[in-house]
């Protein structure tokens, strides 16, 4: 029991961050779909970074190296978010072709640049950055042993993030701006609120959570980067749909997706999974199924953003 | 008489030259994105190899086509599944839907060719017709769900796509283990020899180019006599412009979206079996999507969503693809042709506006032309 929970936070944290920055970005009207190449653009420079850092004669503390892994993700992610934003907000481009067009660079820039510098395209790692025990905290009775122990930095991480977007999304005037830049951008434009700086910065911020989500997720799950990240940023679009845009409800759809998911992977090692004898492929494709039944049902009273997707016209009525 | 003949002669010059210069305006969006794209690549080469960049931009251009017939019958091979699932694309932009599930329709028929060419035992030219209808079949009804889902509850297609995406890739690993499963190579095993599609190799150096080439090129052709001269074709086309104004005109827009994403599918369908009904190539058990289902995106945009530019502009991405495989010779990865790709249906993305940028500066020197020859004029009259 403890070991699923345990297992289904290292799921969850990536699921979570990197939904947290598809709804920045779709809070603010723009569709972004390409959180899958913006998150292994992210993952594979942070992770080039963890490497070189581990490999010095001198290395710095294992935890600080993971945290700047996940800085220069977000900062690549965020960077990398931009060409999407300039295409979808400056261009008026059709804003799904755009972000295919940084899925498909992503894993192929990666594959490249690792190839060219290094010969082979995986970038190996040393996976030494789970902390055993929180002092103090970790001696908290069960709370302690879920929590606490066998955790990763990117758990607190995740759990500040969420609370900044809450907050900023809902407590703050910026975020009352986003949101109305989202629902109705003529409105918010006759307020005043300029519409391309709230779409900039909020596809921006979208980037490096996802940059850094990508990060997260290789370093928890794996000892080497293979230019994948194994279809966590389409996952983190089921779960913002299936969380219906709002940040507490996709807080509970990444445990949701995140529980399938580590099932999907370590169902063999729990008696009671193994003896249902089903096959792995169906509790991989169950957090997939479930959203599409989810968006049948519930697509006729969506809370998806009003204005997401559409080209912001200023003459438009 | 003869002066006659002098008069007409430059007139078909006129005309040809009209022709080229029209073809020429058509194509202009393409030719720029293919050049972007080009360019982008090059630097990126420049980046990592300087010295070997610009060799290696010539092989990718010239695509190895020094390397005998071979390559050309390899072209055609990988050309047919590219241009299927390319006009696929158009269907669905024309009735302004984004198909981006061709990666899992093409999967799953796949799946469905090869589990007869495995499994059934069917004599001679039936077997490989029935694994290629099993396949459109299998791409039909994996298209139709998102077109049912948007038609009925108004699902968004895009999202509902991504989803069957995985769905199907999962469900095809299980299937190929469950029945179709070769453990040594952790494929699927090999398709028998009725099944897999006729060939002309002997022609091509023995390539494995089959027939798949030229119904890719008959389903073009079909697509565009529909666009063109049918009331179906029209209907689809009228609800993908305006939703509203087809519905109060009398269109069923809802059987429209179904039937236009069904199609769609069923055409990806065609190309994932004619995929897979080549001996050599094997369903593999990695649960990553199949790259070429994305293909069809870039030969949409680049044959500007017309079923004969689908043709054009998916030989044009199998050459360059042939291309980066032997610029691995010179030490590039292949993995830039991909990048070349992606720049590609980025810079067809935002063309709209790239062209509006060069008319433009086109508008801002004439401007400046002409004030500058009025300041001409201004100073020869003091």
């Amino acid at each position: 029991m403890t070991l699923i929970v345990q297992l289904t936070l290292v799921s969850v944290v990536p699921l979570l961050i990197v939904a947290l920055g598809g709804l920045m970005s779709e809070k603010s009207g723009v569709t972004n779909i390409a959180l899958e190449g913006l998150m292994l653009l992210g993952a594979f420079v942070g992770i080039w970074v963890i490497r070189e850092l581990q490999n010095a004669t001198n290395p710095l503390p294992m935890q600080f190296i993971y945290f700047i892994g996940i800085v220069v993700g977000g900062i690549v992610g965020g960077l990398f978010a931009m060409t999407h934003a300039v295409a979808a907000i400056k261009f008026n481009a059709d804003q799904i072709i755009s972000a295919t067009a940084l899925n498909l660079f992503a894993p192929a820039f990666a594959i490249y640049t690792a190839r060219s510098i290094q010969g082979a395209q995986q970038i190996r790692f040393a996976a030494a950055f789970r902390i055993e025990k929180v002092p103090l905290l970790g001696d908290i009775p069960l709370i302690g042993e879920l929590f606490f122990q066998k955790t990763y930095l990117s758990f607190f991480l995740a759990i500040g993030i969420l609370a900044f977007i809450w907050i900023l999304l809902y407590k703050t005037k910026a975020g009352l701006r986003i949101r109305a830049v989202g629902e109705n951008p003529q409105a918010a434009d006759a307020q005043g609120i300029n519409i391309y700086k709230v779409r900039y910065l909020s596809v921006m911020a979208s980037g490096i959570l996802a940059g850094i989500g990508g990060v997260i997720f290789v370093v928890t799950t794996s000892a080497s980067f293979d230019a994948t990240v194994a279809g966590m940023g389409f996952l983190a679009i089921a779960v913002l749909i299936f969380g219906n845009w709002h940040p507490g409800r996709i807080l509970l759809s990444a445990i949701v997706f995140g529980f399938f998911r580590t099932v999907a992977s370590a169902y063999s090692s729990v008696d009671f999974l193994r003896n249902l004898n089903l096959p792995r492929e169906f509790y991989q494709m169950t957090p997939f199924v479930i959203t599409l039944i989810v968006l049948a049902i519930t697509s006729k009273n969506s809370r998806a953003p009003k204005a997401l997707g559409e080209i912001y016209e200023m003459g438009k009525r | 008489m003869k002066q006659n003949e002098q008069h007409l002669k430059p007139t078909f010059l006129d005309k040809t030259l009209q022709v080229l210069k029209a073809t020429f305006n058509v194509m202009k969006p393409s030719l720029i994105a293919i050049g972007v794209g080009l360019l982008f690549g090059f630097i990126i080469m420049l980046i990592f190899n300087a010295s070997g960049a610009f060799p290696g931009l010539i092989r990718l251009l010239t695509g190895g086509l020094g390397s005998g017939t071979k390559v050309l019958g390899d072209i055609l091979l990988h050309a047919a599944p590219v241009i299927l699932t390319g006009l696929a694309l158009v269907v669905a932009f024309k009735t302004g839907l984004f198909n981006i599930g061709a990666s899992g329709q093409m999967i799953v028929a796949g799946y469905a060719a090869v589990h007869i060419g495995v499994l059934w035992n069917i004599p001679g030219p039936l077997h490989w017709i029935v694994a290629l209808l099993a396949g459109i079949i299998a791409g039909a009804i994996w298209g139709a769900i998102p077109g049912i889902l948007k038609a009925l509850t108004n699902t968004n297609e895009v999202v509902s796509s991504i989803m069957l995406n995985y769905i199907g890739t999962y469900l095809v690993v299980y299937l190929v283990k469950q029945n179709v499963y070769n453990a040594s190579t952790a494929k699927s095993l090999n398709i028998q020899p009725s099944a897999e599609l006729p060939g002309f190799g002997t022609l091509f150096g023995n390539s494995k180019v089959n027939i798949g080439i030229f119904i890719a090129i008959g389903v073009a052709i079909l697509i565009h006599y529909i666009f063109k001269k049918t009331t179906f074709g029209y209907e689809l086309k009228a609800s993908g412009f305006n939703k509203d104004a087809s519905r109060y005109a009398g269109m069923n827009a809802k059987r429209n979206i179904i039937l236009s994403m069904l199609i769609s599918g069923a055409i990806v369908g065609l190309g994932g079996a004619i995929l897979y009904l080549v001996n050599g190539t094997n369903l593999g058990t990695t649960y990553d999507l199949l790259p070429e289902g994305f293909d069809g995106i870039s030969v949409a945009l680049l044959g500007l969503t017309e079923p004969i530019g689908a043709i054009f502009a998916g030989t044009f991405l199998s050459y360059i693809k042939q291309g980066g495989f032997y610029m691995q010779v010179n030490g590039f990865p292949q993995q830039i042709i991909d990048i070349i790709i992606a720049v590609i249906v980025y810079t067809t993305s935002i063309s709209v506006a790239i062209q509006l940028f060069f008319k433009h500066l086109k508008e801002k020197r004439l401007l400046k032309k002409e004030t500058s020859l009025e300041n001409l004029k201004g100073g020869s009259d003091k």
